[in-house]
C-alpha cells in the first residue's frame, strides 16, 4: 500500500512539474524592422531561449513598411507582436492609446533602473509624456543618423592636390556642415579610376520618413526648434526662423548639386547601394549599419571611415533607435516582461553591442573598451550627446507626412520657396494641433 | 431514346425537394434564391458605404479609440473642398486619366485595326502584344523604374542613342516635368492591349457585306473607314474608355511604384492622396468625406457615360 503512495506521489508530482513547465514556456514574438541589428538579436534572443524555455519567433518588415505595418497591427489591437521594438516617435501613441504596457512598477520590482541607460535613450525612447518618469520602453537600440566616406579617396595624393587646388582647403573628414558641402560638390561628377563618381547620398524618400530624416540633419546644426517653448506648441519663429530657412536651403544645395543622378526618392537602402556600388564619396545613413558597412569587403575596412554628423552653428544629429516595450495586446505578458529583464542585463547589453547591436546601456557605453571596440564607437558617442528627435505626439504620423510632403516639395519638386515651405509647415503642424485640441 | 437538353429541364422536381418547397409560393421561393445574395450586397457594399457616409460628419479617427467622437457636420466636406493638395491631386488625376485614355484609345485601336488584318504571324503578334497587361502592377512598377533609372536605364540610353542628349542629364521619375509624362507612359504601355483587344471585337463583328455593299457603291477606302468601321466600333471603343477610365480614377499601385507620388507631390493621385489621410494619418472622418466625394464624382461620371453609350447603341 505505502508503495503505491509513494509511486501515485511519484506520478502526481512528475506529472505536475511538466505541466508546470508546458505553462511556462510560451511562444513569443518580437516584432521589429528588418535590418541588419534584427539579425543579430535573433543569435542574441537564442541565449534568452535556453535560459527561459521559452521560443522567440521573429516579425520582422522591411523600413518603408515597417510603421503601416506595425502601427495598423497596434490600432487594430492585434496579438501579432508580444515585444515591440518600436521607433521612438510612436510611443506617445503607444502610451496614450493604451498600446503599450507601462513598466515602471515592473522595473521597480525588478531592479532596473533608468539611470543605467544613457539619458538622451531614456527621454527619448522610454518616457511619455516626454522627461516624465512614466516608463513604456526599455532603450533597446540607441542610433542615430552618422556619416561614412571613402577613406582611401581621401587618402590619394591626387585627389587631396585637386582638392587643395579647387578649394584652398585640406581635404579630410568635414568639421561643419559647409565643408561637408563643399567637399561633396568636388567629388560631384569626378573621374576616379575611369568611373564617373558622385558627391554624397542623402535622404530624400517621399512615402514614409526620409527626407524628414535626413533635412532634420542639417536643421538641428542650425539649430533648429520645434517650439519657441517647449510643451507650448508655439511654432511660428522657431520652425520657420532665419536659421531654418538657411539650413532648408543648404539642404536642397547638397541635393542639387552633389548627389547622383535619380536620387530623388531615396532612403537607407539606396544610400548603401550608392555606396558599396561606388557611386558616392559620402553617404549619410544610420549607425546601425555602420558594422556592416565597415565589414563589407570591397568597400568596407581600409577603405571606409566614419564621422558624425557635421555641426554648423552648433552640433547636432537626427535620433535614430528604438525602444523595446510590452504590448497590451499580448496574453504572453509574463514571458514578454522576462525578456526585457533579460535584455536589461549588463552582460546581455555588452553581448548586444558585440554582435552589432547598439546598447544603450552606461556599463557598455561608459566601459574603457567601447571607444576603441569599432572605428565608430567613438563618433556614435559623440553623436549621442547631441541628438535631438521629431515630434514623439500621439499625431506623429500627421505631424510627419506634413513635413514629407512640405520639404520634397520644395526640395526635390523644386517649388516654392524655403520659407514658404516653412511657413506652410507651420500651418499643417498648427491644424494638426488644433485638432489635437492641443492649441 | 436519348434524353435532350429540353427534356432534363422540364424533368419532374425530386419528390425529396418537392416536400421541402411544397406550401411555398412562387414569390417566397424566389426570395429564397435571392435572399443571399442580397444579403452579402448589403453586408459587403451597402453597409459599409452607410458608415462611411456616416464618419464622414464626425471627427473620427481609427488609431485614436479612447478620443470622444464628435459629429461636425459638413466640416469635413468644407476642408476637403477648400484644401489645394485635394484640388492638387484632383488634377493630377485628370491629367493621368486624360492623357492615358487618349494614348490608349489611340494606339489600342490602330493596333487593333493592323491585326484585323489578314497577315502571316497575326496570332503571335497578338499574344506578344497582349503580354504587358498579363502582369503584376507591382511587377511593372519595379521593372520601369529600372528602365526609367537615369545611369544604368535603358530607357534614358534609348531616348541618347535618337536624340545624343547626356543619358545622365534628365531624369524621368525624378522630374516634375517628366514623371506625369512616365507615369502615362508605362500604363499606356501596359493596358493599351486591353483596349486593343475590346477594339478587335468590335472590328470583327462587322460583318463583311456592309464592305462589300460599300465597294459596290465605290465608296473610297477612308470613307468606308469613318462611316462604317468606326460607327460600329465606337460602342466597343466607349465601353474600354470606361473600363480604363474607372480603372485609371483609382489608380494606386503602380503609381506608387514608380514615384511614390513624388517628385514632391506632382504624381500624388486622389486615391494615393485617400490612402495616406486614411491609412497613415488616420483622420477616418476626414478620409470618409473625401470617399464619398470621389465615390459620388466617378459614379456621376459613370451614370452620364453610361446613358451616352446607350444612345451611341441604339443608333
Amino acid at each position: 500500500m505505502k508503495q503505491l503512495k509513494l509511486a501515485s506521489a511519484s506520478v502526481l508530482t512528475l506529472a505536475a512539474s511538466t505541466l508546470s513547465t508546458t505553462a511556462l514556456a510560451d511562444d513569443l514574438t518580437l516584432c521589429w524592422a528588418a535590418w541588419d541589428p534584427a539579425n543579430a538579436l535573433v543569435e542574441l534572443s537564442k541565449d534568452f531561449e535556453s535560459e527561459s524555455g521559452h521560443t522567440m519567433n521573429f516579425e520582422f518588415v522591411p523600413w518603408p513598411n515597417f510603421a503601416d505595418r506595425m502601427l495598423n497591427e497596434l490600432n487594430s489591437g492585434g496579438k501579432l507582436c508580444d515585444l515591440l521594438i518600436g521607433d521612438s516617435q510612436w510611443i506617445g501613441g503607444g502610451a496614450e492609446n493604451g498600446h503599450y504596457v507601462k513598466l515602471n512598477d515592473f522595473f521597480d520590482k525588478e531592479s532596473i533602473s533608468m539611470d543605467d541607460f544613457a539619458p538622451a535613450t531614456v527621454y527619448a525612447y522610454s518616457t511619455w509624456p516626454k522627461g516624465t518618469p512614466n516608463y513604456y520602453a526599455l532603450p533597446a537600440m540607441g542610433d542615430a543618423n552618422g556619416w561614412f566616406y571613402r577613406k582611401d579617396w581621401f587618402a590619394r595624393d591626387d585627389i587631396k592636390a585637386a582638392y587643395k587646388e579647387a578649394t584652398g582647403d585640406e581635404l579630410g573628414e568635414p568639421k561643419s556642415q559647409k565643408e561637408l558641402l563643399q567637399i561633396a560638390q568636388f567629388f560631384q561628377g569626378r573621374e576616379i579610376d575611369g568611373k564617373t563618381v558622385y558627391g554624397a547620398a542623402i535622404f530624400t524618400e517621399r512615402g514614409s520618413e526620409g527626407i524628414t530624416m535626413g533635412v532634420t540633419g542639417a536643421l538641428y546644426p542650425w539649430g533648429f526648434k520645434y517650439e519657441n517653448t517647449p510643451g507650448s506648441y508655439d511654432m511660428e519663429g522657431a520652425v520657420n526662423s532665419p536659421e531654418a530657412v538657411e539650413a532648408l536651403e543648404f539642404y536642397k544645395e547638397l541635393y542639387s548639386t552633389a548627389t547622383p543622378p535619380g536620387y530623388t526618392n531615396s532612403y537607407m537602402g539606396e544610400s548603401l547601394d550608392a555606396f558599396k556600388s561606388g557611386q558616392v564619396a559620402m553617404a549619410m545613413n544610420w549607425f546601425a549599419f555602420f558594422p556592416g558597412l565597415y565589414a563589407d569587403p570591397d568597400t568596407g575596412g581600409d577603405k571606409i571611415d566614419f564621422f558624425v554628423n557635421p555641426p554648423q552653428n552648433q552640433a547636432g544629429s537626427t535620433l535614430g533607435g528604438q525602444g523595446i516595450s510590452v504590448v497590451s495586446y499580448s496574453e504572453k505578458q509574463e514571458a514578454s516582461l522576462e525578456y526585457i529583464k533579460w535584455f536589461s542585463d549588463p552582460a546581455v547589453q555588452a553581448q548586444w553591442w558585440s554582435m552589432g547591436g547598439y546598447s544603450a546601456h552606461n556599463s557598455v557605453l561608459n566601459s574603457d573598451t567601447f571607444e576603441a571596440s569599432a572605428p565608430f564607437a567613438g563618433d556614435f558617442l559623440l553623436a549621442m550627446e547631441d541628438v535631438q528627435d521629431f515630434w514623439q505626439e500621439p499625431a506623429y504620423a500627421e505631424l510627419l507626412l506634413a513635413m514629407q510632403k512640405r520639404i520634397h516639395d520644395y526640395v526635390v519638386a523644386d517649388q516654392g520657396t524655403a520659407k514658404e515651405a516653412l511657413d506652410k509647415l507651420v500651418e499643417d503642424w498648427t491644424e494638426v494641433f488644433e485638432d489635437e485640441g492641443k492649441l | 431514346m436519348s434524353e435532350t437538353t429540353v427534356d432534363r429541364v422540364a424533368r419532374k422536381t425530386p419528390a425529396r425537394v418537392a416536400r421541402k418547397v411544397k406550401g411555398l409560393s412562387d414569390r417566397a421561393i424566389a426570395w429564397l434564391f435571392v435572399g443571399p445574395t442580397i444579403f452579402l450586397l448589403l453586408t459587403i457594399n451597402i453597409f459599409p458605404l452607410i458608415w462611411t457616409i456616416n464618419l464622414s460628419f464626425t471627427n473620427f479617427k481609427a488609431n485614436r479609440p479612447n478620443r470622444a467622437v464628435e459629429y461636425i457636420g459638413l466640416r469635413n466636406y468644407e476642408r476637403i473642398l477648400g484644401d489645394s493638395d485635394i484640388w492638387l491631386s484632383m488634377q493630377a488625376t485628370a491629367h493621368f486619366l486624360f492623357w492615358t485614355l487618349f494614348f490608349q484609345v489611340l494606339i489600342g485601336f490602330t493596333l487593333a485595326w493592323l491585326i484585323n488584318k489578314k497577315f502571316k504571324g497575326n496570332d503571335l503578334w497578338t499574344t506578344i502584344i497582349v503580354l504587358p497587361m498579363m502582369l503584376s502592377p507591382a511587377v511593372v512598377g519595379n521593372f520601369w523604374t529600372f528602365l526609367y533609372q537615369p545611369q544604368i536605364g535603358l530607357f534614358n540610353y534609348v531616348i541618347t542613342f535618337f536624340t545624343g542628349a547626356d543619358p545622365s542629364s534628365f531624369q524621368m521619375l525624378g522630374s516634375v516635368d517628366l514623371a506625369p509624362w512616365s507615369i502615362v507612359i508605362v500604363d499606356t504601355w501596359m493596358w493599351t492591349p486591353f483596349v486593343m483587344l475590346i477594339c478587335l471585337a468590335g472590328l470583327r463583328s462587322i460583318p463583311d457585306y456592309i464592305y462589300e455593299a460599300a465597294e459596290i457603291d465605290r465608296a473610297s477606302k477612308l470613307r468606308q473607314f469613318f462611316t462604317i468601321t468606326i460607327p460600329m466600333v465606337l460602342p466597343f471603343l466607349m465601353l474600354a474608355v470606361l473600363f480604363r477610365g474607372i480603372e485609371n480614377f483609382k489608380m494606386f499601385d503602380l503609381v506608387v511604384q514608380l514615384t511614390g507620388g513624388g517628385p514632391g507631390s506632382t504624381t500624388e493621385m486622389a486615391s494615393i492622396n485617400l490612402k495616406r489621410e486614411a491609412f497613415e494619418k488616420w483622420r477616418t472622418g476626414y478620409s470618409s468625406a473625401f470617399a464619398i466625394i470621389l465615390f459620388v464624382t466617378v459614379f456621376g461620371l459613370a451614370s452620364i457615360y453610361v446613358k451616352a453609350l446607350n444612345k451611341v447603341k441604339e443608333r
